[in-house]
């Protein structure tokens, strides 16, 4: 079988989803065998700019970010958006909320003319994307899922119900028993619950579940008096971008 | 011979972010030297505004995966110091914990997989699958055995969830503790068998002293906590910062540049060494003594042995601090402190694995930040990589283009940049005008 060429780019973002890749720890060796891994800046200085797979990390926040991701989606043939960033903007679009050239005069002063910088968008703002590894980090089982099934021509799933869900299988005790605040009703699962399970409130760093009124758990909200809407208006650390499908 | 070069490294690989150099030679003398940063800006300081007290560590933590751990405890430090809360002995030395693990697999990331492949002759850690797997199998368990580390008393390797502002939301159990240490120990005869492999290692002789800074500790190799000390003579408290760090905008880069007594300064593993060498672990002075490392050293590219030193100190200080905190007996009541929400200002600066890093915040009335200010490491390194280019480039101007790019490109790898920590780094373009 040939190996599927794959390029991983990193935008605006903490490069923490390219380190999961380097986190693969025990599967790394086979990821690595598995792919012919052609660009990788972070990893390796060789590059190509011949890939049918691009893994793509971080939000576009710069006009050179916008020309480099449209040259990317002409060479590839799969886009992945890995990671809060690419997926929904992630904490990059807090800055929009604040105010672009406000932020840009807060930073850089009287300097702020030399700084490139739009306003912060996900990369599929800008261009087709086919899947999506959500979470921030996204777990490396499923960025290992994704390209295992890029690879067996599989379409792969991403969960569409709330973190709730997760945490009732693993028998948590509900955030909201501790008198804190879980975005676990609304947010969309796939992480295996994990700051619920590590006793800290969910802060859906992978987006809202799709129609988050139809599908969110409704009842348990209501046990602590509280809407939908409540949670979702009070809340924007990782949803600041994108315009939710109510 | 390359009597004129036009350079232009785009982008420089194996590190973390992006940046450009870019070196203008003429008749052999650098008409222009710039470390060009073109990463996209993300205002992190502005992002900060008007959030409470309990936001900023997850907020911050996100500048930098590679760091998240030291980005995670600076922002707790600084709200902790704004807020007047004081934490227990059992809280700070699992954070000593959780941030020796993220210093494991950190300067382990930087030593095996994104250096060695300059001293090996190759591009990447691929190649060494085949040519030398006992290393990289090492690299490997190295790495995963520190991220279980953040991951079990974190709650994930790459931005940790239990450590917040006044403690931990979940304890580990002594049963995860003492897991931990059995693969620690377990790390000894790769340490050994690494120390013969970087011993065959030939580095590059370059040495330009510079102003050293770091933090520092009289009881302890400062990591974690301390006051900030230069090379130059003084020693000042964190929350005084300002009067020693000055940090200004440059045209060629979204990252800052920072001076403190002369233009230029270091930090990072060679200046924690230079600085608190005596502090170090009997043992990781033994590793240290088998490179020859003792302060002070002037040679930018023993950082990357300084940073193996650091991993055998910090494993054999992690299985000192489980020793201490099972023998104290761990204890659920002390998982957290009271926190008080107000008004105040604090500075917390911790040593990422880069270096010193500063988090500044002022709280308003309504104990939400009015106005933070963040210094990064590789910010700071940013001048001192121009200077150390200035002098090693006239060093190696008789070799060819190629082989000048590629020692360009191994100082300032050296350095262990974290450009998205930064940008606020590196692209070698070369063009040659013979």
């Amino acid at each position: 079988m040939v190996k599927p060429k794959v390029g991983v780019f990193g935008f605006a973002g903490c490069g923490g989803c390219q380190l999961e890749i380097l986190n693969l720890e025990d599967q790394l060796i086979d990821f690595i065998n598995a792919v012919d891994i052609v660009h990788f800046t972070e990893a390796i200085t060789e590059h190509s700019d011949t890939y049918e797979i691009a893994l793509i990390e971080g939000s576009v926040s710069t006009k050179h970010d916008i020309e480099r991701l449209e040259h990317i989606s002409k060479v590839a043939k799969i886009i992945v958006a890995v990671g809060a960033c690419a997926c929904t903007g992630g904490l990059n679009c807090l800055k929009n909320l604040y105010g672009l050239e406000k932020a840009k005069e807060l930073v850089y002063g009287d300097k702020k003319d030399w700084i490139d910088a739009v306003e912060t968008k996900p990369i599929d703002e800008y261009v087709k994307v086919d899947y999506q590894a959500r979470g921030c980090p996204p777990t490396r089982a499923e960025i290992v899922d994704i390209v295992r099934s890029l690879i067996a021509g599989k379409k792969p799933e991403i969960p569409n119900y709330p973190v709730c869900i997760e945490c009732k299988r693993l028998g948590n005790t509900c955030i909201y028993e501790y008198g804190m605040t879980c975005m676990g009703p609304v947010a969309r699962a796939g992480c295996n619950a994990r700051c619920p399970s590590a006793k800290s409130g969910c802060e859906t760093c992978r987006g809202f579940i799709d129609d988050p009124n139809v599908n969110a758990q409704k009842d348990l909200l209501a046990r602590y008096g509280l809407t939908v809407e409540d949670i979702m208006e009070g809340f924007n650390l990782y949803n600041a971008c994108k315009k939710v499908n109510k | 011979m390359a009597t004129n070069l036009n350079i232009e490294v785009s982008p420089v690989s194996r590190v973390e972010g992006h940046g450009d150099l870019v070196l203008d030679v003429k008749n052999k003398k650098i008409e222009k030297l710039q470390f060009r940063i073109p990463e996209s800006p993300r205002f992190f300081e502005a992002m900060l505004v008007g959030r409470k007290y309990d936001e900023p560590s997850h907020i911050t933590s996100r500048i930098c995966g590679i760091c998240s751990v030291a980005h995670t405890f600076t922002s707790i430090k600084a709200t902790e110091a704004a807020l007047g809360v004081k934490i227990n002995d059992q809280i700070l030395k699992l954070r000593k914990l959780v941030n020796h693990g993220e210093y494991i697999q950190s300067n382990c990331l930087h030593v095996y997989f994104l250096a060695a492949p300059d001293f090996l002759g190759v591009g990447s850690v691929i190649p060494l699958i085949k040519t030398n797997p006992d290393v990289v199998l090492i690299a490997v368990k190295m790495k995963k055995i520190a991220n279980e580390i953040v991951r079990i008393i974190g709650g994930r390797a790459v931005h940790p969830i239990t450590t917040v502002v006044g403690g931990f939301t979940k304890l580990p159990t002594v049963d995860d503790l003492k897991s931990i240490k059995n693969m620690l120990a377990s790390l000894y005869p790769d340490l050994e068998t690494s120390l013969k492999v970087l011993k065959t290692l030939k580095l590059p002789d370059f040495e330009r002293e510079t102003e050293y800074i770091s933090i520092t500790d009289k009881e302890d190799y400062a990591l974690y906590d301390g006051d900030l000390k230069s090379s130059d003579g003084w020693i000042i408290k964190p929350g005084k910062y300002l009067e020693k760090i000055k940090e200004k905008v440059v045209q060629h880069s979204t990252g800052k540049h920072c001076q403190a007594s002369r233009d230029c300064y270091m930090v990072g593993a060679l200046s924690r060494v230079n600085n608190n060498y005596e502090m170090l672990s009997d043992n990781a002075k033994e590793y240290a003594g088998q490179f020859g490392l003792t302060p002070p050293c002037y040679n930018t590219f023993m950082i990357n042995i300084a940073q193996f030193v650091e991993i055998v100190h910090c494993v054999d200080d992690s299985i000192r601090l489980i020793d201490e905190i099972l023998s104290d007996g761990l204890d659920e009541s002390k998982k957290t402190v009271p926190v008080k929400p107000g008004a105040g200002r604090g500075v917390g600066i911790v040593e990422a694995p880069r270096g010193t890093l500063i988090h500044d915040y002022t709280y308003d009335r309504n104990g939400r930040i009015a106005k933070a200010n963040l210094i990064i490491p590789t910010n700071m390194n940013y001048a001192n990589i121009e200077k150390d280019l200035e002098a090693f480039v006239p060093m190696i101007i008789d070799k060819t283009e190629d082989e000048v790019r590629f020692d360009c490109e191994m100082l300032l790898r050296a350095y262990d940049p974290c450009i998205s920590c930064s940008t606020h780094f590196l692209n070698v373009k070369l063009i040659n005008k013979f």
